[in-house]
C-alpha cells in the first residue's frame, strides 16, 4: 500500500519479530482504535528507531506509527478526535509521528479540517521539532492566511529552516513579506543579525526589499 | 568526571542550572515525578505535568547537552487526596513511554492507608510494565517508614535489584543494604545528607548498589552536589574509577534495567573514555536513537 508521503517500510529493515509485531498491531487497530493507547508508544521499542532507507527524514518508529494510524477504521471528525487524543498524551516522538502522518490521513481517511486543532497546538509550543513537523503539506492546505503567516514568522524566530516549510511558493503573500520586513527592521535597529531565511521571501516583493536595503544603507 | 544525576527535579530549575551542570560534568539526569509545592487538585494537572516530563523538559535539557529521562508515579503526599485517585488510572498510559525508566517516586509520607494502597498498586504496575522502582522514604519517622517500605516491596514480588530506596541516612542505610535493594542518597545543603557524611558512608558501606543524587528542586538545594561528592571522594583518597562507579556506572546500571535508557546522543568521546560494562549494556539496550541531537532550536 502506498499512501501519499508515508514511506513504504522495506521488509529488510524490520526484523522478523518487528514485522510480526507491526502486522498484529495493525490488525488490532483495525478492530479497535483504543488499542493504540498501548501500541503507539511501544512502536520504537518493538520495531527500532533507525533511518528508513531511501526516505530521508523518516525514522523507523515514525513510519511504523504512521502505518498504525493509517490502519484506523475512522474518518473525518471522529478520526480527528482520536488523533488529537493520541497526540495530547504522546511524548515528543509520538507527537512528531502524528503530525507527519496528517497528509496521508487526509488522503486515506478524509480527515478534512479535523486535524487542525493538533497542528495549532504544535505551533503554540516552543519545541522546534514540533513546529517544523506541523508546517508540512497539511498545514499549507488548511491553515488560514493569518495563522500560516504567523507560523512562518515563528519558524524564522526559533530557527526552523523555511526550506522545511510546505506551501511557501504559493502562500508567500505581500502581508507575509511585510511582516518579514518589519522583523528584519527590528533586528537591524537592535544591531542584531537578520536570519538569512528572511531574504527569499522579501525578494518576491521589491518595494519592501528597497525599504530594508535603505535601512541597511543608513546603518552603514 | 562524567556524572549521571539519578534524581533531580529539573522542572523547578532554570536554564542556568543546566549550563552549570553540564559544565560540571553532568551528562544525564533522571527526573522523578513528585509534588510541586502547590498541591494539585485534579488528574488533569498530573497529565500536563507528565507530558512536560516527557516533552518540554527533555527538549530543554538537550539544548544544554544533558540527556533527560523520567520516572512516573503518583507521589505519596498527593496519594492522600481523594480527588487524585484518578491519577492511578492515568499511569499505565504513561508507563508505556520510551523515556520512562522507572515507576517513581512512590513510598510513604505520613504512612496512611491511602499511601499503602497507592504504593501497592504502583509496585504491581512496575511488575506489569517491566520497570524498576524509585522509592521515596519519609522525612518524618524515617526509620520506621523505611522498614515498612522494605516489607511492602518484598511482598510485591519485585526483585530487590529492581528497587532503589532513596533519601537514606546513617539510620536507614544498613537495613536497605541488607534488603538487597539499591541505596540512594540525596545530598542537600542542610538536610538529608551532606557531602562529608556521604563520603564516610561510602567508606563504610562500599560503592556497590550506591547512588548519589542532588534531588534538587524548588527548595533549598544544589544541582552541583553530585560533583561536590565526586570531588570530596577524590580528596578522601577514592580513585577516579571509584567516582565513576558511583556517579555514572551505578545509575546507568540501575535505570538500564528498564531497557529504555538511551544515552546514544552523548558524544562518543565522553562515554568511551571510561567505558564500563554496565554503561555499554545500557546503551545497547537503548538503541541508537538520535532524537535528542536533531533539530535543536537555535537561539533567535
Amino acid at each position: 500500500m502506498t499512501t501519499s508521503n508515508v514511506p513504504e517500510i522495506p521488509l529488510t529493515v524490520l526484523t522478523d519479530e518487528g514485522s510480526r509485531w507491526l502486522e498484529t498491531a495493525m490488525e488490532r487497530v483495525r478492530a479497535d482504535a483504543g488499542a493504540l493507547t498501548a501500541l503507539f508508544p511501544a512502536a520504537g521499542r518493538a520495531c527500532g528507531r533507525g533511518p528508513v532507507p531511501g526516505e530521508p527524514g523518516w525514522t523507523l518508529d515514525e513510519a511504523v506509527r504512521a502505518r498504525l494510524l493509517l490502519a484506523l477504521p475512522q474518518t473525518g471528525a471522529e478520526l480527528g478526535e482520536t488523533l488529537f487524543e493520541l497526540y495530547a498524551h504522546g511524548d515528543a516522538a509520538e507527537r512528531l509521528a502524528v503530525l507527519r502522518s496528517l497528509p496521508a490521513l487526509e488522503d486515506g481517511g478524509g480527515l478534512g479540517d479535523a486535524g487542525l486543532p493538533l497542528v495549532r497546538d504544535a505551533l503554540r509550543t516552543n519545541d522546534a521539532r514540533l513546529v517544523q513537523a506541523a508546517m508540512g503539506p497539511y498545514a499549507a492546505d488548511h491553515l488560514s492566511d493569518h495563522a500560516y503567516r504567523q507560523a512562518v514568522l515563528k519558524c524564522v524566530f526559533i530557527g526552523v529552516p523555511l526550506a522545511a516549510v510546505a506551501g511557501l511558493d504559493r502562500r508567500s503573500d505581500e502581508e507575509l513579506a511585510r511582516m518579514m520586513a518589519d522583523f528584519a527592521e527590528e533586528r537591524l535597529l537592535a544591531g542584531r543579525e537578520v536570519p538569512p531565511d528572511v531574504w527569499p521571501v522579501l525578494e518576491l516583493h521589491p518595494t519592501l526589499l528597497t525599504r530594508i536595503h535603505a535601512l541597511i544603507g543608513e546603518e552603514r | 568526571m562524567r556524572i549521571f544525576d539519578p534524581h533531580i527535579h529539573m522542572t523547578s530549575r532554570t536554564t542556568d542550572d543546566y549550563e552549570r551542570m553540564r559544565a560540571a560534568g553532568v551528562l544525564a539526569v533522571v527526573e522523578p515525578a513528585f509534588w510541586l509545592g502547590q498541591p494539585r487538585t485534579s488528574p488533569a494537572s498530573f497529565a500536563d505535568y507528565f507530558d512536560g516530563l516527557l516533552g518540554w523538559e527533555p527538549y530543554r535539557a538537550a539544548q544544554f547537552g544533558v540527556v533527560h529521562h523520567c520516572t512516573i508515579a503518583l507521589n505519596p503526599k498527593e496519594a492522600n487526596d481523594p480527588r487524585l485517585q484518578g491519577v492511578l488510572d492515568l499511569l499505565p498510559r504513561y508507563l508505556a513511554k520510551d523515556r520512562v525508566v522507572a515507576v517513581g517516586e512512590v513510598g510513604y509520607d505520613e504512612i496512611t492507608p491511602a499511601e499503602d494502597e497507592a504504593l501497592t498498586r504502583q509496585l504491581a504496575l512496575a511488575v506489569e510494565h517491566g520497570l524498576p522502582v524509585l522509592v521515596h522514604t519519609p522525612h518524618r519517622d524515617k526509620a520506621a517508614g523505611t522498614r515498612r517500605t522494605i516489607d511492602v516491596v518484598r511482598e510485591s514480588g519485585l526483585p530487590p535489584e529492581r528497587v532503589l530506596i532513596d533519601h537514606l541516612n546513617e539510620m536507614t542505610v544498613g537495613m536497605v543494604a541488607d534488603s538487597g535493594c539499591w541505596m540512594g542518597f540525596s545530598v542537600y545543603p542542610d538536610t538529608k545528607m551532606d557531602v562529608d557524611r556521604m563520603v564516610t558512608i561510602l567508606g563504610e558501606h562500599g560503592l556497590d548498589r550506591v547512588l548519589v543524587n542532588s534531588a534538587a528542586d524548588w527548595g533549598r538545594s544544589d544541582p552541583l552536589k553530585t560533583r561536590a561528592v565526586g570531588d570530596a571522594m577524590l580528596a578522601a583518597g577514592f580513585s577516579e574509577a571509584d567516582v565513576d562507579t558511583v556517579l555514572w556506572a551505578n545509575p546507568v546500571a540501575f535505570y538500564g534495567q528498564s531497557g529504555r535508557l538511551d544515552l546514544s546522543s552523548i558524544p562518543a568521546e565522553l562515554t568511551t573514555a571510561h567505558v564500563t560494562t554496565a554503561a555499554t549494556a545500557a546503551v545497547a539496550a537503548g538503541g541508537d536513537y538520535a532524537g535528542n541531537t536533531v533539530l535543536r532550536g537555535s537561539p533567535a
